[in-house]
């Protein structure tokens, strides 16, 4: 079979029109998806090859794109919805956590709500604000949602046709500064691992490094930076927010003793808060150190200008893992 | 100093003082007296049959508010939401409904729901907390009460644009062709889902009907603080028509939403139905209108009683009997019971039942909190208490 490089805007790209193809069902919604392709281009092409019914540009009303997708899931179809930008969900937020995450319990399981919420995510690109954040533990945090993260090609390949696939509501989080940024070889032909599952994307035996999305990129470099200092750092691609896959990370974690969290937002009451307390619970007597977190401050996104001071880097994840090894 | 600039005349000197009357555009049948009135646009021909049935439909309807109000006095209910004096716009809005169309209600929607098919029995579960909705959307295409006011607005617009992809809007095949309805209050008009659905209905001209109960009342905001102009008239701005219509006047009211309805399976796209109407009894039980309307209010809408005046003319017209009124008494006396005893008699749910249906398929998580619950609930069995 032959493969092919692509990059992850291009793989979201591939992976939504295969879910368009295999399901007349899938219908995809959102500002600018059509014409335009999406300011970002994921959905290039696909209003031209599916038509304007399938391919919807809506009017610019968060609330609306996800509260009539409520109605057209009950009715037998699965939208898939681009928020432009993560700072512009919350205008949707009460539909996402009142009406899509609770329909199924409303109901009685009676009715399934396949819906998925594609948000591009996380900062690094310069961007004004509202254009940068990281809302997944708002999402995490609500019974009813799935909620995913791919962090290569290759995965927003096949997450996107997966989480399309599933009967349940996903948040769909992309890492929009990778969009266009490496290129990964795709076999269309292989069998994906499946959508609920984090993976160790490298082993190691000294420290276990958790990251998603964007993190997982810094996550990588720390290990090799780490490694020609000679220490051996496993990381693990969470890859799933809600449910969490932690048995790899356990296994890792009593392993290595070690575990470092990275993500970029906000510490406080973040997805690093809930993976240290689970660590710590399940992983207790292997822990040479207590489980530390790299993430954003506290504050609002800062100006660009002084972003790369914000969000977690290379030196502040090395720095963190250095201090696991001085308890 | 050079004049301001004129926009045009202040909104409130074009409608005046709010009215009580309806105004001019309320399209009526039957005067409060009980006489039968005709309009150019929207009269219907009604059967001796169909009139009965409507009253019937009315009375039956009362009946399960009352019966429901009376159970939560008794604390079989934590709360219910009355209807009381809002019948006939429901009764008139419901029975306009062709099996294949769907409707998207509030938490006030009884009346629609019996005429939809759904045991009222059902709808108490919500009100009791032993479920959040016990009948199953699609059997009845009666969507789950929706609590968050207006949010339903939106899910109809969407399910519209699904019936428009489908090919059940503007076949030609009345059996086929489908519309949706969606029923909100005044308050809700004020939400930014009811106007964004009212923009994403207009944009792909949905097959839908807004259908706004205006009772005068959101909980003890008047109508005022919702809008400066007559709520029918926003429909033009959003680029669809707008009607008002007497929500005391089952006739006119069905015969308003068969139009509308008709307008919407044909392909025509949305519209918005005012039914003017008046909540007599509270928001809720948990409510105490006394601190805010006056009672010369509810003496003035006692008046306008919706069935009051289809039983003047079904009486003046000889078009009913005795037999009928005891029959019809009979049948109430029977749904009633059917409410009290069925209540008592709905079951709990288990504890463990809670762990069900976050999800269409059980997750590993929520199976190990729920084991865990159970285990820990399994250690106090045998225990004495
Ligand atoms: C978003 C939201 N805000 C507040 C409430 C609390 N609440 C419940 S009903 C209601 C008044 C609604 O009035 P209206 O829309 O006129 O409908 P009515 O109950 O009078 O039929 C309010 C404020 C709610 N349910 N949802």
């Amino acid at each position: 079979m032959s493969t092919q490089k692509i990059t992850l805007a291009k793989g979201l790209n591939m992976g939504l029109r295969k879910a368009m193809e295999d399901d007349d069902k899938v219908l995809l919604m959102g500002e600018d998806v059509g014409k335009l392709g999406g300011v970002f281009r994921i959905t290039d092409g696909l209003q031209k090859d599916f038509g304007e019914d399938r391919v919807i540009d809506s009017p610019l009303a968060e609330s609306g794109i996800v509260g009539t997708a409520v109605g057209m899931a009950l009715r037998g179809y699965r939208p898939v919805v681009e928020i432009q930008f993560d700072g512009f969900v919350y205008p949707a937020y009460d539909q996402i956590v009142c009406q899509v995450a609770k329909y199924t319990y409303r109901s009685q399981g009676k009715v399934k709500m396949p819906i998925v919420i594609r948000i591009p995510f996380g900062g690094g690109i310069g961007a004004v604000e509202h254009h940068s954040e990281s809302p997944e533990a708002q999402f995490a945090h609500t019974p009813g949602l799935k909620v995913v993260a791919c962090s290569n090609p290759v995965d927003g390949y096949w997450m996107i046709q997966q989480a399309i696939a599933h009967d349940d509501p996903v948040i769909f989080l992309e890492p929009k500064r990778q969009y266009h940024a490496d290129k990964a070889e795709l076999d269309e032909s292989a069998t994906p691992e499946p959508l609920f599952t984090s993976r160790v994307v490298r082993p190691g035996s000294d420290a276990t490094v958790l990251a998603y999305g964007p993190t997982v990129k810094t996550a990588l470099k720390c290990a090799e930076a780490a490694e020609s200092e000679g220490r051996s750092l496993e990381v693990i691609d969470l890859r799933t927010l809600s449910p969490l896959d932690m048995a790899p990370v356990y296994e890792s974690v009593r392993r290595t003793g070690r575990c470092v969290v990275t993500h970029e937002a906000h510490v406080n009451l973040g997805m690093g808060a809930e993976l240290a307390a689970r660590v710590t619970e399940q992983c207790f007597y292997s822990l040479e150190a207590p489980v530390l977190r790299v993430g954003a401050f506290d504050t609002p996104y800062p100006p660009s200008r002084i972003e790369e001071e914000y969000l977690p880097d290379l030196d502040r994840v090395l720095d963190a893992v250095d201090r696991t090894f001085t308890f | 100093m050079p004049d301001p600039v004129s926009f045009g005349p202040d909104l409130a000197d074009v409608f005046g003082p709010s009215q009580t009357d309806g105004g001019p555009d309320l399209v009526q049948l039957l005067t409060p007296e009980g006489e039968r009135v005709h309009h150019p646009e929207f009269d219907h021909d009604f059967s001796a049959e169909e009139l009965r049935g409507l009253y019937r439909d009315m009375v039956l309807t009362r009946r399960i508010d009352v019966e429901a109000t009376a159970l939560q006095r008794h604390g079989e209910l934590g709360i219910w939401a009355q209807l009381l004096g809002q019948e006939a716009a429901q009764i008139g809005a419901g029975r306009a409904l062709r099996p294949q169309d769907y409707v998207f209600p509030t938490y006030r929607e009884h009346g629609v729901a019996y005429c939809k098919g759904v045991d009222p029995l059902r709808l108490l579960g919500l009100f009791r907390g032993v479920d959040q909705g016990g009948w199953d959307p699609n059997e009845n295409n009666f969507g789950l009460y929706t609590i968050v006011i207006g949010a339903q607005t939106l899910h109809a617009t969407g399910y519209a644009m699904g019936m428009q992809r489908d090919g059940v809007v503007g076949t030609g095949d009345p059996d086929r062709d489908s519309a949706v309805i969606a029923h909100f209050g005044d308050g809700a008009s004020s939400q930014g889902d009811v106007n964004e659905a009212f923009i994403f209905a207009a944009s792909y001209n949905a097959p839908v009907v807004f259908f706004c109960q205006n009772n005068q009342w959101a909980i003890s905001e008047p109508i005022e603080r919702q809008t400066r102009i007559p709520l029918y008239q926003r429909a033009l701005g959003f680029g669809f028509p707008g009607i008002r219509v007497d929500g005391n006047d089952v006739l006119a009211t069905y015969a308003v939403t068969k139009a509308a309805l008709q307008r919407a399976r044909e392909g025509n796209g949305p519209s918005f139905v005012e039914a003017y109407t008046y909540r007599m009894g509270a928001h809720t039980t948990t409510d105490d209108p006394t601190r805010y309307r006056l009672n010369d209010e509810l003496e003035h809408w006692k008046l306008k009683d919706p069935i009051e005046r289809l039983k003047v003319y079904l009486r003046r017209n000889g078009l009913v009997d005795q037999e009928f009124f005891d029959d019809l008494d009979a049948e109430a006396k029977e749904l009633g019971h059917h409410l009290r005893e069925g209540c008592k008699a709905l079951p709990d749910p288990k504890p463990l039942d809670q762990f069900g249906y976050v999800f269409s398929e059980m997750t590993d998580e929520i199976a190990a909190q729920r084991d865990e619950f159970a285990a820990y609930l399994a250690s106090f069995e045998g225990s004495h208490s």
